[in-house]
């Protein structure tokens, strides 16, 4: 009883929290099951007639083809970062030469780099290569913003590895390519997992790249698509909680799906040198 | 080929054969390394330079002139008033994130080791925020901090204080606390799971100690918990102030960097300078002063930090 007692503060801050961090996302997904009457007579009341029509609504507009964009995005530079970042880190953590400091270090001050500091260049670039407005100019930038937390994540985990692995592959007469490929990458999923899943993140939300290196529907992905809804249906608030609340779903989803990867991903994105 | 080699040793000097190692050995680095670093060197290094040369010249981007100009748009950027105000934005969402995210952060983390039941709610509820997409969020709270219907004008009426209900966001004094408050609410989750990583490497046996000793609850956390968790805690700080020194997307949705320049960042007043008011050459002088101003930042913090490693 005495302990129950000494407890209540403790439940009380929780349960403050909870509302705190918990409310906002209530209130989005209620006001999706409502219709407008609804909305404007009682905003912020629990729906009388739970229905889905805001969410079937959406596929009259253009959400699945934003979507479709973010994943598309999001899928292949994740993919290029897992390949390039690993390839990158095997000599920096496993040959010796005269850079691998330098190199290391190179990509680890990426990580304080203010993006916008490249903004200008990487718009003119990007026209110049002729990858305006289109989902394919997104992929560059994303990869090389994602490079610097993936080559130290993965140059950390290399470096922990066994040595004798380069010795037994060369008794077998492997070249360095067959043993990146055959035995090290093999070995490095759960660096490759904490890679993916803390580069999914950040680019399925990435907003500013996306903001001025596209310029129509047709290119745009669902952070920009989201901000264009919410011009188009001012009056239809309903309609825009749905389309916010989609575009939450993929990372909740994978956040059940593997909540203790993600967990250790997150806090593996932490680790400076 | 491997069965060729030691003929062709008998056969070279033994100084041409370990040229010929060197050279096939930077071949290989070489192959290693070269997509990511043409990717790097050209979207991050290249971009980087440029946007310095950028910022020498007269430019507005959309016409052919490009006059050098030297210094001179780093002399005007010193005498912007609108630059002075977002960078003092910059320097109180550093502030908030030190002293909001990070103790937030470690409060959630701890409840999480708390005796508090429906453990798996709580985490999967205070984790949320992070999960959700930033333009989500900076939409929701836009309706949230509504004049009409808004949550929070709502939630004052309910209390009483009518008189303290406004339009938040379009209120210079309130606008920039309204996002701050929001930026808070999307990161602190973040802390939150560096920490409890963070806490559940702790060892068991020192808390198993610590009860041998009888010490509970603030004396556990303030002499096991909190000492060990100082690298981290420095860890996150250096996150949250870089993070707020380049911090742009919740402002330019919910804002804009407006009602008037009030909640404008370095990277919101960059993006109107360049993209709105087609002022390159400007802009990227902008984006050289958060570059330095980042780097500076960075080389004090890692200085200091050294130096309280070697301390210990």
């Amino acid at each position: 009883m005495l302990k129950k007692i000494k407890q209540t503060p403790l439940y009380i801050v929780a349960i403050l929290i909870l509302l705190f961090t918990g409310l906002p996302f209530f209130i989005m997904l209620n006001t999706s099951f409502k219709d407008q009457g609804e909305f404007s007579s009682a905003p912020w009341a629990l729906p009388e007639n739970f229905s889905f029509e805001n969410y079937t609504a959406l596929f009259e507009t253009n959400f699945f083809h934003f979507f479709w964009n973010s994943l598309v995005v999001s899928v292949i530079s994740v993919v290029l970062v897992i390949i390039f970042g690993a390839m990158a880190s095997y000599p920096i953590s496993r040959m010796k030469f005269k850079l691998n400091r330098p190199l290391l270090l190179l990509f680890m001050v990426g990580m304080m780099i203010p993006i916008h500091t490249t903004l200008i260049p990487i718009f003119l670039l990007t026209q110049n290569l002729g990858l305006y407005n289109t989902i394919w100019g997104l992929i560059g930038p994303y990869v090389a913003f994602a490079l610097p937390i993936s080559v130290v994540i993965y140059t950390q985990f290399m470096s922990e590895l066994p040595k004798e692995l380069e010795e037994s592959a060369k008794i077998d007469g492997c070249g360095h390519f067959q043993l990146f490929w055959k035995i090290l990458f093999p070995l490095l999923i759960p660096a490759t997992s904490t890679v993916a899943i803390y580069n999914f993140i950040h680019i399925w939300n990435e907003f500013i790249f996306a903001l001025v290196l596209t310029n129509s529907d047709e290119a745009a992905t669902l952070p920009i698509g989201l901000r264009e809804f919410y011009g188009e249906f001012s009056v239809n608030i309903p309609g825009l909680m749905a389309a916010l609340s989609l575009a939450s779903i993929p990372l909740l989803l994978v956040y059940f799906v593997a909540q203790e990867k993600i967990i250790k991903g997150l806090a593996a994105g932490s680790v400076k040198g | 080929m491997a069965i060729n080699e030691p003929s062709q040793q008998l056969n070279t000097s033994a100084g041409t054969y370990r040229k010929k190692e060197k050279r096939k050995k930077f071949l290989v680095i070489l192959g290693f390394m070269a997509p990511a670093l043409i990717i790097y060197g050209l979207y991050v290094v290249y971009a980087i330079g440029m946007t310095f040369y950028y910022s020498m010249f007269d430019w507005s981007g959309i016409d052919a002139n490009f006059d050098f100009i030297g210094i001179q748009n780093y002399i005007t950027l010193f005498q912007d008033l609108t630059f002075w105000q977002s960078l003092k934005n910059n320097t109180l969402l550093i502030a908030a994130s030190l002293f909001t995210q990070i103790p937030l952060g470690l409060i959630m983390a701890l409840l999480l080791f708390s005796p508090v039941k429906g453990m798996r709610l709580f985490r999967t509820v205070y984790f949320m925020p992070f999960l959700m997409s930033t333009v989500a969020i900076g939409i929701l709270f836009i309706y949230i901090y509504d004049a009409n219907f808004g949550l929070v004008n709502q939630l004052l009426g309910a209390v009483g204080l009518d008189s303290l209900q406004r339009g938040w966001l379009g209120n210079e004094d309130t606008a920039i606390w309204a996002v701050i408050v929001t930026i808070c609410w999307q990161f602190a989750p973040f802390y939150m799971i560096l920490f409890r990583a963070a806490i559940v490497g702790i060892p068991e046996e020192l808390y198993e100690a610590a009860d041998i000793d009888g010490a509970t609850g603030w004396k556990r956390f303030s002499n096991i918990t909190f000492p060990l968790l100082k690298p981290i805690i420095v860890t996150s700080a250096i996150l949250s102030i870089i993070g707020a020194l380049k911090y742009f997307d919740l402002i330019y949705i919910m804002t804009g960097g407006g009602p008037n320049n009030a909640t404008d960042l370095m990277a919101t007043y960059m993006y109107d300078q360049t993209f709105t008011n087609f002022n390159m050459g400007y802009g990227s002088t902008v984006s050289s002063m958060m570059f330095i101003i980042a780097f500076i930042v960075t080389v004090i913090i890692i200085t200091l930090d050294n130096k309280r490693k070697a301390d210990y």
